[in-house]
């Protein structure tokens, strides 16, 4: 009897609780791949290393060691002489799917600018999976993306980290295991697509007063569930002598809350469950969200964009918090006037730091390596000293860290994903490309192979009759 | 006379040094005619001499290249330097012209006439290893947007060069203002053209000085035509034919599918060598190797980001063209002197007589792994200091006890 009645109470408040988390689970599976080992390269780790003239084993999906070791008596050799091997390169801002190629009105699907905050949307469901800007990245090196809302909005929506993969539909490309990121924005942008609507926010300080009352609001739903799961508890740990009945009792009682999409997504950023991403250019600006989020009891996860975090680089690092930032772009708009082309390298120079080199663009996706390249220079010529195997971190283990999946991916080390990038050449150049790409141990790009080279939907059949 | 021996800075604090004569020692050239490591004498501005040991004496100043490449101070491709010091503040942008609405197209509109050469963004693209750019009427909303030329980044108010160059917009996304479709650009450009024959002018479609520079430009002007689909690129070829224009494609991303036209015509291209996308339905057949391809034809091509405060992205464009097989040389030549060849202006070559905007590399110009050391504009060195290199600067110091904007400079 009590089993019976228990079963449901427990199932209730699971549903209560994990309804959100379980939606749109991935559908992820790895594909088909040989044991494979990868001699004589260049191999940077991800994590600060350097190994020359080193070998990379990968079998059943992922890296079972590097060095020397045991292989499997099929396994299929790439000799890496004169290339390079690093972990498959990451961006932690991407805004392929959601603002896809070609760029018409009918794929703009990337803000849902019509309330400050919609932290109720989710950016996968935006996602279209035909854009071929995903097998453009991979060409690039480019093995998992976090896709985001844009920044018209205070809380713009979940993002989505997905594995860069051909799918019929965004489950079948999310990252297992990752969590969802929520995209916040500072500054110009939620005040000028509201204060042009004579709607709040118009101004930076109405940017702040509405992040706290929606932070409130999000606040008094943890405590309501929080009460209510207590309740339940409390009744099923009374419960031994009364043969389940207290339970029901206290279910009844105890109405669960109202669930609530927007404050789903706010309490699972409460919760650290969800990984705040903060798009904010300002040093001043960004300070303050540090301490709006030392207030609510949160972490931000990283910066975005951040042209001035150079600015404030020792406080970025004293936090935990990353700065996911450009080598160069600036000055297109007045908070971004005060960018340097030296802000990654500065961003990543005190101990804890956490520079990250995102691309926000379709193209830059297409050249993490490159940006880093030009970031390291910038840094080693203001004399900072910057080897590869520290800023090739920028595009892999620091992006793994902020999106939460560093256990996973983002670094070459036994039992890790092999997310494998083999390059013609110190990939730190204009000149280099990725000849290889590997997902999860499996060959998804090949440069001197057509049959390991994605091609979209969208792009089957066009300029038909034009020979190239 | 003084001699002094320049030590080359970093990147931080340099003195402005000015003299009548600079000696480059050891300079790399990318010649293939002079293999080795030569020197290069500057006098006045120019180029006096190039040669193996010339009598450091004779120079005011030396400063050793140690072996490093020596090029002409690049060129940044079509942008609004000094038109626009932040893309979003309306009000610091004077690159197009909107809502005015006397004429349906204003060819007279001359953004020169709004040339600033005191933005920060002049110094923020020359220390990067640029000389000049080609100034654009902003394109978008009209079928004529207006006209503009070379610019100089020597901080000069008038620093203008070469031809009157004259934009067209006949894309689909600027047909967007021009009643909807694309055909509709080539309707007015023919009216356009009718007009300048007859006698009196039509008032709402082009304003009598309009006319005038129409009527003009076959004289000595260019067209830069944006345009990416190859059919209008086709369209292009055969209206700049029929009324003998020296056109100019400007986007271009499916120009290599119409090369073999391109190069019968004479028509260069500018574009941008890492549009690989189908950003639009006019840009279909993007491809990174568009440059190559192009340039096997017999197309002279030319370099361009898109950009105006971070043009300087430019060189990274033209070494992925490099790295998508075009030839080094020729990526090099559309970064110095075949945009002065298309435009006009001074010959940018390191040859004698040529103008002495020079950069000393720290490696290969097109690569992202290097950086301009030193630039030298009119035989001067640069100072190599903008706001970015003061911020820089500032922010690498301690924080000064009463505030960073106590910083010494």
């Amino acid at each position: 009897m009590r089993t019976a009645l228990i079963a449901p109470a427990v199932t209730a408040i699971l549903l209560a609780q994990q309804v959100a988390a379980e939606a749109f689970p991935s559908t992820y599976q790895a594909r088909p791949s040989d044991p494979t080992i990868i001699e004589h390269a260049t191999i940077l780790t991800g994590d600060g290393q350097r190994l020359n003239d080193a070998s990379l084993y990968l079998e059943n999906g992922v890296v079972r060691w590097i060095g020397s070791g045991e292989t499997a008596p099929n396994v299929t050799r790439i000799d890496g002489s004169g290339k390079w091997v690093t972990p498959g390169l990451i961006d932690v801002h991407s805004h392929l799917g959601v603002y896809p190629s070609p760029g018409v009105d009918a794929h703009s699907d990337g803000n849902e600018a019509t309330a400050p905050v919609t932290a109720e949307v989710w950016a996968e469901h935006s996602v279209w999976p035909q854009d071929p800007g995903f097998s453009r990245a991979l060409a690039g090196g480019i093995t998992s993306l976090q896709i985001l809302p844009g920044s018209a909005n205070l809380f713009g929506g979940r993002g989505v980290t997905l594995k860069n993969v051909s799918s019929i539909h965004y489950q079948g490309m999310k990252f297992p295991g990752a969590p969802h990121g929520l995209k916040m924005a500072c500054g110009e942008n939620p005040k000028r697509v509201y204060g042009n609507r004579n709607q709040a926010p118009s101004t930076r300080m109405g940017n702040v007063a509405a992040y706290r009352s929606a932070w409130i609001k999000a606040q008094r739903y943890v405590a309501d569930w929080e009460r209510y799961e207590s309740e339940v508890a409390k009744a099923d740990g009374d419960g031994e002598s009364s043969e389940g009945g207290d339970i029901a009792a206290a279910l009844l009682k105890n109405t669960p809350p109202k669930r609530d999409l927007e404050l789903e997504t706010l309490a699972g950023a409460l919760r650290g469950e969800i990984l705040v991403h903060m798009h904010c250019y300002r040093a001043d600006e960004m300070m303050t969200i540090l301490d709006m989020a030392d207030e609510f009891g949160y972490r931000v996860s990283a910066f975005h964009h951040g042209v001035e975090a150079y600015k404030v680089a020792d406080q970025l690092a004293e936090h935990g918090v990353c700065g996911a930032l450009w080598a160069d772009w600036w000055g297109f708009k007045m908070e971004a006037y005060d960018g340097i082309q030296e802000n990654i390298a500065l961003v990543d120079r005190p101990e804890g730091g956490c520079a990250i080199v995102h691309s926000d663009s379709e193209e830059g996706i297409q050249r993490l390596n490159q940006e880093a390249a030009k970031a390291m220079t910038k840094g080693n010529r203001a004399g900072l000293n910057i080897p590869p195997e520290r800023a090739i971190r920028w595009i892999t283990s620091n992006a793994a860290k902020s999106l939460g999946i560093a256990h996973l991916t983002g670094t070459l080390a036994p039992g890790m994903m092999a997310d494998v990038v083999v390059w013609n050449q110190d990939p730190f150049s204009v000149y280099a490309k990725a000849e290889q790409v590997y997902i999860d141990g499996a060959l998804m790009y090949d440069i001197n192979d057509p049959r390991r080279q994605p091609h979209s939907d969208f792009e089957l059949g066009q300029l038909t009759g034009v020979s190239p | 006379m003084k001699k002094l021996l320049i030590a080359l800075c970093a990147t931080l604090v340099c003195d402005s040094l000015w003299a009548d004569s600079l000696l480059i020692t050891d300079a790399k050239l990318y010649d293939p005619a002079t293999e080795n490591p030569i020197d290069i004498l500057v006098v006045d501005g120019f180029i006096e001499a190039i040669g193996e040991n010339l009598d450091q004496e004779n120079a005011d100043q030396v400063i050793d290249a140690a072996g490093r490449p020596v090029t002409p101070a690049l060129f940044a491709g079509i942008t609004a330097t000094g038109l626009s010091e932040v893309g979003m503040v309306r009000e610091s942008v004077d690159a197009r012209l909107n809502g005015l609405y006397t004429g349906l197209m204003h060819p007279e509109f001359d953004v020169r006439d709004a040339f600033n050469p005191h933005s920060s963004i002049v110094p923020v693209t020359r220390i990067e290893g640029y000389g000049y750019a080609l100034l654009a009427a902003g394109s978008g909303d009209r079928t004529l947007s207006g006209q503009g030329s070379l610019v100089r980044f020597d901080g000069g108010f008038d620093s203008f060069e070469g031809h009157q160059v004259l934009y067209a917009n006949v894309d689909g996304y600027s047909a967007r203002e021009t009643g909807g479709s694309r055909a509709a650009h080539w309707m007015l450009l023919e009216a356009a053209f009718e007009e300048v024959s007859r006698a009196d002018a039509d008032l709402t479609l082009i304003s009598s000085a309009g006319k005038q520079v129409l009527k003009n430009s076959r004289k000595n002007a260019l067209y830069v035509f944006h345009a990416n689909r190859a059919a209008d690129i086709h369209r292009v070829i055969e209206f700049a034919a029929r009324h003998r224009l020296r056109a100019v494609i400007a986007g271009g991303q499916e120009a290599w599918i119409v090369r073999d036209a391109l190069a019968g015509a004479g028509i260069p291209v500018v574009l941008n060598a890492l549009d690989n996308l189908p950003g639009s339905f006019d840009a279909l057949g993007a491809r990174l190797d568009n440059a190559a391809l192009l340039n096997q034809a017999g197309v002279t091509v030319l370099f361009t980001s898109g950009e105006t405060q971070n043009a300087r992205k430019v060189r990274q464009v033209a070494g992925s063209a490099v790295a998508h097989g075009l030839p080094h040389d020729v990526a090099l030549a559309a970064m110095t002197s075949t945009p002065a060849a298309i435009f006009g202006g001074a010959e940018r070559s390191v040859s004698v007589g040529a103008r002495a905007d020079l950069v000393i590399w720290s490696g290969d110009p097109l690569e992202v792994n290097t950086a301009a050391d030193q630039v030298i504009i009119d035989g001067q060195l640069d100072p190599m200091v903008s706001r970015q290199t003061l911020l820089l600067e500032r922010y690498l110091q301690e924080a000064p006890a009463f505030g960073r904007a106590y910083s010494r400079h």
